[in-house]
């Protein structure tokens, strides 16, 4: 019965080896899955030394897929509009089956990102591995910590209550002494910059933190930086392959 | 590279195995040959000197230099196009203008409280006429409140005071707090717009909007 079932047509497009325990059918299911054929064939043993990379790159990716995760399924609830923002947070929180549990994986998770990503680049800046060829992927680290600190930003107003609110507030009165681009910072108002058309009115979609503010963060939260963060992400990942896999110590000064 | 022989042993340093092109570049070392190579065409890897590439203009060019121009013009156009969108021309806010009665109901050497909760100006009245000061504080934007038995206005969060002018003398604010237009309707109320300031420090006190004399 079995044996009639992998001779389909329908088993033999899904399971294109077999599983016997050969070097031939090691190497298939790697090359053969789209995922895993992704990974490098081969690394440096310090590469998988935990000791020496923190595993702090891979752990922020993780979190990053969680939090894309758990935040598709907490859109399912939240309306992003002042009348509702704050009762559907309660409501996921007090109502929701399992409500608490994804918002809060959701929280945690963005906390741990932003902490393993400055983490990751502190071990990348302790073991050297800034230094040429990676210079490019430093940069685009660089962009990548900005990113998370931006979608940790805007994701804080989304509760729509004091604390964000406040907090954004706060956050985006910084944007007023932008040089030439706000209008208390160098050279703005010169530039004919007032608080209804500077870079933070652009920011805000208006003076103050408001309805289009919330409109606004959780676009930028939800869609354009996770989207361009993707991007990057995309760039780093190709360039460590690129520069030659994980960094390891200098192969030559061991050697002298 | 088949044609060579083994490396001679009289050469210091065997050759790299890349090989290289025979024809562009000039061989220093002289390579042991046992039959000619078949000529092939050098691989053109660099453009040859004070070659105009694009700029050189015949039909083609001409076409590719408008593609791309009109390529990028739409790139531009677009780019100003959505950030223009994101600057919305309708703003539902509360409007910053507001009626704030008559000259006569304030008391002189009085701060009025009256329009703090709504439109976050203070009011006051002194000799010679009104003043409004925006009541943000200019450390880092907390509301300060008006102490009337120590004659000053006194922020809550980190401690900064200003005199009834609005001139800071203690605490972390860097500058004076701000005033507002004040100036009077055509039926003779005061009119103040919080959207308008005035700051001491750029001098802005004396102009007009920023103080309205009392004319009885």
């Amino acid at each position: 019965m079995f044996d009639s079932f992998k001779k389909t047509e329908v088993y033999k497009s899904v399971f294109r080896h077999s599983y016997q325990d050969t070097q031939r059918n090691r190497a298939l299911q790697v090359v053969d899955n789209v995922f895993l054929h992704l990974h490098p064939v081969r690394i440096a043993r310090h590469a998988a030394d935990v000791g020496f990379t923190w595993g702090m790159g891979g752990i922020s990716f993780l979190l990053f897929l969680i939090l894309t995760i758990t935040g598709i399924i907490l859109m399912f609830y939240y309306r992003p509009t002042a009348q509702y923002a704050y009762e559907d947070m309660k409501y996921l929180m007090n109502d929701v089956a399992f409500g608490p549990l994804i918002r809060n994986m959701h929280r945690w998770a963005a906390h741990a990102m932003v902490l393993t990503v400055m983490l990751h680049m502190f071990r990348v800046f302790l073991t050297g591995s800034y230094k040429p060829p990676r210079q490019f992927n430093w940069v685009v680290g660089v962009v990548l910590l900005l990113l998370t600190l931006l979608l940790s930003f805007s994701g804080y107003l989304l509760p729509w209550d004091q604390l964000s609110i406040w907090a954004v507030t706060v956050g985006t009165n910084m944007a007023r002494a932008t040089p030439l681009l706000g209008h208390q910072g160098p050279f703005g108002p010169q530039l004919g910059m007032r608080p209804d058309n500077d870079i933070r009115f652009l920011l805000l979609g208006g003076t103050e933190v408001g309805p289009p503010t919330l409109l606004r963060f959780y676009v930028g939260h939800c869609i354009f930086l996770p989207v361009i963060a993707a991007v990057f992400m995309i760039v780093h990942f190709w360039r460590v392959r690129k520069d030659g896999g994980i960094s390891g110590p200098d192969i030559n000064k061991k050697a002298a | 590279m088949a044609e060579q022989t083994p490396a001679d042993p009289s050469r210091p340093e065997p050759q790299s195995s890349t090989p290289t092109t025979p024809v562009a570049t000039p061989q220093p070392a002289p390579v042991q040959i046992t039959s000619t190579p078949p000529p092939r065409k050098a691989k053109q890897d660099r453009a040859p000197e004070e070659d105009p590439g694009i700029w050189r203009m015949n039909r083609r060019n001409l076409l590719a230099i408008t593609g791309w121009l009109a390529f990028l013009s739409f790139i531009v156009a677009s780019t100003i196009g959505a950030l223009r969108f994101m600057f919305p021309r309708v703003l539902f806010e509360p409007p910053t203008k507001f009626k704030a009665g008559f000259p006569q109901d304030y008391v002189i050497g009085e701060v009025s409280d009256k329009y703090k909760e709504a439109h976050r100006v203070w009011i006051i009245r002194d000799n010679a006429g009104f003043y409004s000061l925006i009541a943000i504080c200019t450390h880092l934007g907390c509301t300060p409140r008006w102490l009337p038995s120590d004659n000053k206005f006194k922020c809550p969060c980190h401690g900064s005071g200003y005199y009834k002018s609005g001139i800071n003398f203690e605490g972390p604010a860097p500058r004076p707090l701000e005033r507002a237009y004040i100036g009077l309707t055509d039926d003779g109320e005061i009119q103040v717009d919080t959207s308008v300031t005035f700051r001491y420090e750029l001098g802005q006190w004396g102009k007009p909007g920023s103080f309205l004399t009392y004319t009885g």
